[in-house]
């Protein structure tokens, strides 16, 4: 097996690869962004962290339970990317809005990963608590990334809430269905001024690469990686895959056509 | 006095200080909440009061 740390993309050239993702006031080289849940210990975490080649990492907040294995706070920094907290698992806005207080004291950053989900079978995001709980946490001087819906007018919504970024779900949360409305995404991007991250349900790399090529500004996984038979292979497959759809993007696909069109011209034919 | 530590009643606990080291020698990474509201570094030795709920949270892995 190829050692990931030494697979590098070959296609990383051109005008405008090398722009880095400005999220409020950071600007980051990589445009993939790391969940943590579902690693199965420290040093896989650690190992998916460096192939993945991302510089901002997601972590929850939770009791502090005794006997866990050091601190996965001192694993990211080690790995010398930032920290992103979430409030996974608020069915609420005033929960939401308090987690993120809680981890503004425990991480000494302002940046939340804003999750108020509307229940638990679909994990899906209750737009009424989310648009609130964005609200009261720009208000504070929190830099809000709203995890969302692929809707287009809600991700319009947020950015008028003064959020840093959008994150469009690809699919349901540990799904890895892939992106099942492309379409609205596509729209999400069109309309946005603000990066729009691609967010949950990414199954594999070309997952990665669509919703770049759709216009993402950069994408955030976790189970596809943790989760996978070999996530530091996976995490590199991805640090590929959204170099390569962002590459592809840039460069501009060709028209899709009913009919064929020939690649070699049919001038100077021999009449055989 | 008794308050609920991280959904456990204890009646030993006279601070945010004291509930932190109740649970953890960690002080980096810790958050303190009293009845839901967060309670800053600064405050962790002001007393707590009967029947206060205190969560003392910190980072684990999550999406």
């Amino acid at each position: 097996m190829p050692d990931p740390a030494t697979v590098t993309p070959g296609i990383a050239s051109g005008p405008g690869i090398h722009t880095g993702l400005t999220i409020a006031d950071k600007t980051f080289d990589s445009r993939l962004i790391l969940g943590t849940g579902g690693a199965a210990n420290h040093a896989q975490l650690a190992a998916a962290i460096a192939a993945s080649g991302t510089e901002l990492v997601t972590v929850a907040l939770r009791r502090v339970s005794p006997g866990t294995e050091g601190s996965i706070v001192d694993v990211i920094e080690s790995c010398g990317v930032d920290v992103l907290p979430n409030t996974a698992g608020c069915f609420t806005a005033e929960q939401a809005v308090r987690t993120a207080r809680l981890a503004r004291e425990a991480f000494g950053t302002n940046w939340i990963k804003l999750e108020v989900i509307g229940d638990e079978d679909t994990l899906l995001p209750d737009p009424v608590e989310l648009l609130d709980a964005a609200e009261t946490l720009v208000a504070e001087g929190f830099t809000v990334l709203p995890y969302t819906n692929d809707d287009p007018i809600l991700a319009r919504h947020l950015e008028a809430a003064g959020c840093a970024a959008v994150m469009p779900l690809a699919a349901p949360i540990g799904t890895g269905l892939g992106i099942r409305n492309p379409h609205n995404l596509a729209l999400i991007c069109e309309g946005a001024n603000v990066p729009v991250i691609c967010d949950a349900g990414i199954g594999t790399a070309s997952d990665a690469a669509q919703a770049m090529e759709l216009g993402c500004a950069a994408v955030l996984l976790a189970t596809a990686v943790t989760r996978a038979a070999d996530p530091e292979l996976m995490a590199a497959a991805m640090r590929d895959a959204v170099t390569a759809g962002r590459a592809a993007r840039l460069a501009g696909r060709i028209p899709k056509r009913q009919l064929a069109k020939a690649s070699t011209t049919f001038d100077g034919m021999a009449d055989l | 006095m008794k308050i609920e530590l991280n959904g456990e009643a204890r009646g030993d606990v006279k601070t945010a200080a004291a509930a932190v080291a109740a649970v953890t020698e960690a002080r980096r990474g810790i958050a303190v909440a009293v009845n839901g509201e967060v309670v800053p570094r600064s405050e962790w030795d002001l007393p707590l009061a009967d029947g206060d709920t205190v969560e003392v949270l910190t980072a684990t892995q999550g999406g």
